[in-house]
């Protein structure tokens, strides 16, 4: 069976700017897929080419297996929710969810049952006679939704549709935004900056920089085997080490740290040039707290505590390896175990060695949180 | 606190005060002496209707009053359609820097007085003007052909003295057009002409309505163009006006033909207004 959604190594530039290279990828019948990037790094202009704004310079989209090579904007069996809704102000709730279908030419009483069983499906049965400046920012949201969805478009493609609302309600409309997919059945591409929209939300995630797609796969796969520095820094939250690798006598590959710490690592990494600085990932929930001893593939390290930040669920450590002015951060259980932990105390951390990642330096591009 | 208040009613004063004077000197008593004209005679001075009874009586009167007002109505059509395209052209289409180049391009015309534009269009148009001259040296014409002094030339004149009225205020309301209302509509399926009709025409009605009143006033009102691009063949209501005032020396006459004009003017865009179901006030401000 053909894929909703194909692309094959579709490239744009501007000028001497190479905005998305050689980009590949298919999207299954029914899926929600998001790409996830930082600004800058060629989503919008990837999903304008799926949309036909823009002529893509090299490489073909399909839906389900038809080219859209030179099929304009109107003629494609796709619909872009825009990141400012672009509903239209001339027009009430009711003109603004009919007018593809009227642009289609049906008419009569079929268009307005249409309409009003999907304003019921988005929970705004009512407001068919609303003017759009009466509506809450959560309530355009789903209008919008709701205008390209009623032409059964087999792919639905959202640009940043969150970015616009408040913290609370974006956390509501991703719930609601995933539930409304599952219901539908409709094949989403959503794009966005924000890596917790995008985890989730989605069944697979592509994570893009610079132009290209640093990794694709599922939410979990992203965030426990990063494949780059990129998709590990940008995906979640990460400690960062950095490192250089040697190897010892018997063969193991050792991360020396911050000129004192010798840190054992599982991963097989290429150690031919001891003086190439490496980044070592830890994620800070893999960071156990005063682990217990002698444990196999584990590696311990002693820290201070420079602060505690309690956030309920969400709480953390601030640790600083002994002689050095790094900082880490680890993830602090509210399980009472560890409340005796005071700022300024000497305690030991670890962590198992397959719960870390380690990096070329020279590999990343573009973003860094430094 | 009194002190500031008494300050501020000053301030409203100074800055209030011109404006009533030149409303009232300037525009209100010079209407009430001529409505007052035209309902007298010319001679005794006493009350009568026969100013306006002339209008009725006499074809060739009302006759250019409504060629006047449906020539009007026409070109405010014509330069409307016209502009659309130019005003989205400035506004959507060119990169920036563009537009600033061609808001000039469409101005400077106007920093030269409408009688000296007008004779420019008669150097080109005239008998033994530029365009026969050209047309008859590469054999398309036999003989020069007279091109002024016709309805359609006169047409044409009025469209291009009102059109920058018309394109100023349209550009303004396109530019608040946002790129991804027309982008979304054509995403949803819908044709250019489609776009046209729904998106971009209704965005710009106040624009539309804001400076087709402009360009039907200036039109209707407009003395020099149609007399020297129409000549005699294509009187306009204004000439008879400037006849009977200052060849006839009949102000009484004149007076008349003119509150004609202005219910004229004024009826046709109330009726303009309703039509397009604009709110004077929103149109204008």
């Amino acid at each position: 069976m053909d894929s909703a959604l194909s692309v094959q190594e579709v490239t744009k530039r501007f000028g001497d700017f190479t905005a998305v290279d050689q980009v590949s990828f298919d999207v299954e019948d029914g899926k929600f897929f998001s790409i996830l990037g930082p600004s800058g790094c060629g989503k919008t202009t990837l999903l304008r080419m799926i949309a036909g704004f823009y002529k893509p310079d090299g490489g073909t989209i399909l839906f389900n297996g038809k080219n859209m090579d030179g099929v304009a904007p109107n003629k494609r069996p796709v619909n872009l929710v825009f990141q400012n809704l672009a509903l239209f102000p001339m027009m009430n709730v009711h003109e603004n969810i009919a007018f593809g279908l009227r642009r289609r030419g049906e008419k009569g009483p079929g268009v307005d049952k249409k309409v009003r069983d999907l304003l019921e499906r988005i929970g705004l049965p009512e407001s068919g006679k609303k003017q759009i400046s009466q509506l809450s920012g959560g309530q355009k949201q789903r209008i919008a939704i709701a205008r390209c969805l009623i032409m059964e478009p087999s792919v639905l493609l959202l640009d940043e549709p969150l970015g616009a609302l408040d913290a609370k309600l974006r956390e509501h409309m991703k719930v609601e935004l995933k539930r409304l997919q599952s219901q539908v059945g409709t094949t989403f591409v959503y794009i966005t900056h924000d890596q917790s929209e995008a985890m989730v939300m989605s069944d697979t995630v592509a994570v893009m920089n610079n132009g290209h797609f640093e990794q694709i796969g599922a939410p979990q796969e992203l965030y426990h085997e990063p494949k780059s520095s990129f998709v590990a820094q940008f995906v979640g939250n990460n400690n960062k080490l950095r490192v250089k690798l040697h190897s010892d006598p018997s063969g193991n590959i050792i991360a020396r740290y911050a000129d004192r710490y010798d840190l054992k690592l599982a991963q097989r990494v290429d150690v031919s040039n001891e003086n190439e600085e490496y980044d070592l990932f830890i994620r800070p929930e893999a960071i156990i707290i005063n682990p217990r001893e002698g444990k196999e593939h584990f590696q311990n390290l002693p820290v201070e505590v420079t602060s505690i930040l309690f956030d309920g669920g969400n709480s953390r450590l601030l640790v600083s390896p002994l002689g050095t002015e790094e900082e880490l951060v680890v993830a602090l259980p509210q399980t009472r175990e560890y409340d005796h932990i005071r700022s300024k105390d000497r305690i030991q951390v670890g962590w198992d060695l397959n719960k870390t990642v380690c990096f070329k330096r020279s590999d990343w591009k573009l973003y860094d949180e430094e | 606190m009194m002190k500031n208040r008494q300050h501020i009613k000053w301030g409203f004063l100074f800055f209030f005060l011109p404006v009533v004077l030149w409303l009232f000197l300037l525009i209100v008593l010079p209407h009430i002496e001529l409505l007052r004209l035209s309902f007298t005679k010319a001679n005794t001075g006493k009350f009568t209707l026969d100013n306006y009874m002339a209008f009725f009586e006499e074809p060739i009167y009302w006759l250019t009053f409504v060629r006047t007002a449906g020539y009007s109505i026409i070109v405010t059509f014509l330069v409307m359609v016209i502009s659309l395209p130019v005003s989205f052209y400035i506004s959507k289409i060119v990169k920036e820097r563009m537009t600033g180049v061609l808001m000039i391009l469409i101005l400077v015309p106007f920093w030269v007085s409408e009688l000296i534009r007008v004779y420019g269009w008669m150097i080109l148009l005239r008998e033994s003007g530029v365009l026969n001259h050209f047309f008859v040296s590469i054999g398309l014409f036999k003989e020069p052909v007279e091109m002024l002094y016709n309805d359609i030339t006169m047409i044409m004149g009025l469209v291009y003295t009102s059109m920058l009225f018309m394109v100023v205020p349209v550009i303004g309301v396109m530019d608040d057009l946002d790129n991804s209302l027309i982008e979304a509509a054509y995403d949803l399926g819908a044709s250019k002409i489609s776009i046209w009709r729904t998106i971009i025409i209704p965005h710009c009605a106040s624009g539309l309505v804001n400076g087709g009143i402009i360009v039907f006033m200036l039109v209707l009102g407009s003395y020099l163009t149609p007399n020297l691009m129409g000549g005699k063949n294509s009187l306009w209501f204004t000439e008879q006006i400037y006849n009977q005032i200052i060849l006839y020396f009949n102000w009484n006459q004149g007076a008349a033909f003119g509150f004609l004009l202005l219910a004229l003017s004024s009826l046709i865009i109330w009726v303009m207004l309703k039509l397009t179901r604009q709110n004077l006030k929103e149109v204008v401000t």
